[in-house]
Formats: structure tokens, sequence, C-alpha cells
């Protein structure tokens, strides 16, 4: 046995490079790698990804052709009021996949996966930002899908490659955001039934107080102040002004998406460690 | 004892805990523990449900910072360093915790990545690791199709591909049939002869304990009661003693009370694997 110095790591771990930058690139390393397990997960079990793509299509055939047809909401600039819709229903079927995503959460922490994973060099940012990746990548899948239906019900959409590919970091950010926050109560709920509970009671009420069906013109005031503080409008507002041209501030949709977003991370990494923190006897309360 | 000494030790104790203790609201869950494992060896952590061993081991792992009290794993500590001290460890909890949505190589790469495994080098060590643990063949298959033995050994193939010095392991055979067990504790005495790894290790098995720990700990609410070889510890108790009768000397009788902090919770969590296993 070799004698180390006082407080010298182990031998094999002194060569790793410290500092900042060292550890940032680790953080973008990690997170890569938890995005590519929820990239083979997805690939494993595709159903959820058909299954899924009922909703916003009932949304958009049912709902949309009945609202075109009485002419009841006023859109801006006359468009016809299924393509208004159909970028509200994408960031609408974005919320429902992301809202629940703390799900997964508690279901790896008291299968005992996220606690192992909690004991690698991982931080727990990059947890978080691999579940909020997972949770965009379904959220395209369905963007896809909508903007598929909406086609055949003749609605059309810009065909600026590059306006796609901002609707889809729009798109993916708002549902990483969605998802985050689902974390955070996850966090602080550490049950799936209550999760469920509050993700259900909370799903209506910023679908219905965002832009997502209706433009914020023809809401009551107070419920305009609400709409305000919803991150669901700007992403609604943001997609609109991409995908069909309605006018929009976007550099301050993308603003308040991209804030929301970190926030939202790094308010569910610090409320992550429910996982270890509790003792045993507590934790299980499903 | 010298001052250069006391260092010395310290340093080379793969784990040294000193007057550690952590409290859950009123409840006192370790209760000033001094333990100190030195490299190499086989160091086994038993008690009943309750005693306050998981919650030991999660301040050993950095999954809890210590209440007061320190942890060192190779003279690092464990609060204050808690990546570097990951990087030593390799971690199997009490729950059987593949990823039963990944395959069984899917979830080795995935530790393969986590502990920075250059990308050269990781197909065949992941190939190595599960070929050491006898999982070749179903490799490729989901982790949720594997048997309670089999995913074991998946997690113990987890666990080495980082070449842990300290590989602690939170009852690895509870809830396995007597020959998966028979068959987890020859991959670990397999993998200890060959990387030299500190092993520590919970059980309720006293049987087990007795046959493969080089020394003891007995733990009773939060405190350590004894420590010692297992020999050490029967022949304290005269000459026809069992490990099982030193367990029930130093803990009462709490084994037959079921204490609420252990018994339903374990059920409950063995029923929720075998859900999610299908």
């Amino acid at each position: 046995m070799t004698y180390a110095a006082p407080g010298a790591p182990p031998a094999g771990l002194a060569e790793l490079p410290d500092g900042p930058v060292a550890a940032s690139g680790r953080l973008l390393n990690r997170i890569g790698t938890l995005c590519w397990v929820e990239m083979r997960k997805i690939r494993h079990d595709r159903t959820e990804l058909y299954t899924r793509a009922i909703q916003p299509a009932l949304w958009l055939l049912i709902y949309g052709e009945v609202f075109t047809r009485v002419h009841a909401i006023p859109t801006p600039e006359g468009i016809p009021y299924l393509a208004y819709l159909a970028p509200g229903i994408m960031a609408q079927s974005a919320l429902f996949i992301a809202i629940f995503y703390g799900i997964q959460i508690i279901w790896e922490r008291d299968a005992g996966v996220l606690t192992k994973l909690m004991v690698t060099p991982t931080p727990r940012s990059a947890l978080i930002t691999g579940k909020a990746f997972a949770s965009s990548v379904r959220s395209l899948v369905q963007g896809v899908v909508v903007v598929i239906i909406a086609i055949l019900l003749g609605v059309t959409f810009t065909d600026n490659p590059l306006k796609l590919i901002a609707a889809a970091i729009v798109l993916a950010l708002g549902s990483a955001f969605f998802s985050c926050l689902s974390m955070s109560i996850a966090g602080v709920v550490v049950a799936r039934d209550r999760l469920m509970g509050i993700g259900q009671a909370i799903t209506m009420p910023l679908f219905f107080s965002s832009s997502a069906l209706y433009p914020a013109a023809i809401m009551p005031g107070w419920l305009q102040v609400i709409s305000k503080v919803n991150p669901l409008s700007y992403e609604v507002e943001a997609l609109r002004g991409l995908l069909i041209g309605t006018a929009t501030t976007l550099w301050l949709d993308v603003t308040v998406l991209v804030g929301a977003t970190i926030a939202a991370i790094t308010c569910a990494a610090l409320l992550l460690p429910p996982s270890a923190a509790f003792p045993p006897n507590k934790v299980m309360r499903s | 004892m010298t001052v250069t000494q006391a260092i010395d030790r310290v340093v080379t104790q793969a784990v040294e805990c000193v007057d550690l203790s952590y409290q859950f609201g009123a409840q006192l869950a370790v209760d000033h523990v001094n333990l100190s494992i030195a490299p190499g060896e086989m160091y086994g952590l038993l008690g009943p449900n309750g005693a306050g061993k998981t919650t030991t081991i999660r301040m050993i792992t950095t999954l809890l910072k210590p209440g007061t009290g320190s942890v060192r794993v190779f003279g690092l500590d464990a609060a204050a360093r808690p990546m570097l001290v990951r990087r030593a460890i390799g971690y199997v909890p009490q729950a059987l915790s593949a990823d039963a949505n990944l395959t069984g190589v899917e979830n080795v790469e995935l530790f393969a990545r986590l502990f920075d495994v250059p990308r050269r080098e990781r197909r065949q060590r992941v190939t190595d690791a599960l070929d050491a643990m006898g999982l070749t063949e179903a490799a490729g298959r989901l982790a949720g199709t594997y048997s309670g033995g089999m995913i074991r050994r998946l997690e113990l193939a987890q666990s080495l591909i980082s070449a842990p010095r300290l590989l602690v392991l939170d009852e690895p055979t509870v809830g396995l049939d007597p020959i998966a067990r028979g068959v987890v504790w020859e991959y670990i005495a397999m993998l200890r002869a060959d990387h030299q790894m500190t092993v520590l290790m919970t059980t309720h098995y006293m049987d087990e304990a007795d046959a493969y720990c080089d020394r003891i700990s007995l733990m009773h609410r939060g405190r350590i009661r004894i420590t010692g070889t297992p020999a050490e510890l029967r022949a304290g108790l005269g000459d026809e003693a069992t490990l099982d009768d030193v367990f029930r000397h130093y803990t009462g009788d709490t084994l037959d009370k079921a204490p609420e902090e252990g018994g339903i919770r374990d059920v409950r969590r063995a029923r929720r694997t075998a859900r999610r296993l299908g």
C-alpha cells in the first residue's frame, strides 16, 4: 500500500481535469448521455407516441371544425380559425405530455434507479435536463402530427425552413419548461397519485388561461392578467408567429421561454433531493 | 499514535466514519457511529430493519450530508468532494434498480458513459462486464424481462464498469431465491479477487455474513453495538454460538417485533419491483 498525501484523491482520480471549463464540459457530456438514454427508451416503446396522437387529432377535427363553422372567435387579420387553432393545439398537446413527466422521476426514485444515478459523478441538473429533453422529443413528434392533420384539413403553414426550425425550438422549450415544472412538483409531493391529481388540476387552468384557443383580447380583464404570466401564452404566440405569420414580439416570447426553462431546471434540480434526504420510512408514501 | 501515524491511518482507510450522526425529526437514525474499513476488506454492516444501516450507507455514498461527524472515502471528505468520492464508489441499492426500459447492454453503457469510460474502450468494457456476470446471451434483451438474480448481476456489471475501489452493496441478495443468492455471492467473491476491491455490504442473512465478511459491525437503534470478525463475535458468546445468536444477543427481541420502520415497507417495495419488472 503506497501512502498518499493527506486529502489527495485516490490514484486514478488525480488526473481528472478540474476547474470550471472541465466541469461545464462534463455537465454537457452528462446531459448528452442522459438524452441518449431517453432516446433509447423512446425507441424501445413507441406505443405512447401513437396513442398520444389521438387527442390533438380530436381537438382539430371536432372542436376546430365546429368552431370554424360558427365563426364565434374573432381571429387576428381574419385568418381561418383552424389555422389560428393549430399552433395552440400543438402547444397544448406538448403541455399534456410534459405536465406528467414528474411521475417518471417519482417512478425511478421508487425503483432505486434515480438513487443509483445520484451516486454517479453526475450533477442533478443533468438528470433533470435529460428528462426535459425526452419530453421535448415526444412533444416534437406531437407537433409533427398536428402539422400533418392541419395540412390535411386545409391549413397552410410557412414553408420557410428557418421558421420551422425556430418553431421546433420553441415547442421543445415549452415542453422542457412544463416537464421541469412537473418534476419540481414531484420533488415536493413525492407520490405518484398526488402528482396525477395536481397535474390534472393545473393543466386545464394553464390551457384555458393561455391564448391557445382564443385571443387574449377577448378574455375578461382578470384572465388577461393571468394569461400574461402564463408561459403557455408566450409559447403559443411564438408558434403562431412563426408558423402562420400572426404579429407577435418573438424576442419577448423566446426570452420568457428560455428564462422560464432555466429557472425551472434549476428549481427541479434543487427539489430532487427528497429521493435520498427523507428517512426510508417516510419516503415510501405512495 | 503520533500525528503522522494518525494521518496515515485516516488516508489509508478505505472508509473512515468519525462520530457520524444523522437525525430525522425526533429520531436519531445514526448515533455517533465510528467505523473504519481497511482497503481490500469485505465489511458487513448488520442489524434489524430501522437500525440505521441504510442511512449510514447513504452518508458514505454522498446521498446524504452527514448530520454531525465526518465520512472519508480513501481520505476524501464525502461532504466536501462528493463528485470525487462518487468516482471511487460502485453502488448497488437495496431495490432491484436496473432500468427495465433499457437492454442489458444499454444499462451498462449508461454507467460507462456517466463514469467517463473513454469512447474507444467503452464497447469492449461493456461486453467484458456483461460477460463476467454471465449475461452475454441476455445482453440485448430489455432488463424488464430479466429474473431477479439476473438483474442483480446486471447491477453488479453496472457498478464494476467504472472499476470502483469501493463497492457498496445494500442487501445484495434480498428477495432472491437460494440458488440466485449463491450465484450472486460467487460473482461478488470473483470480483473481489480480481480487482482487490473493498466491499461494504449490509445483509439480513447471518449465514452470508458469516461466510463472506472479513469483519462485521452489528448495528442497533443507530449505534454500533459490536465489531469484529465473525469468529470473534461467535467466540464472545461461547463455543456453540452462531451469528444468529450474536445478532439476538445484541439486538434483543426486535427481530420478532417487526418494527414499523421496515417490515411493511420492504414488502411494498418488493411488490412494486415485481410489478415494475412485469
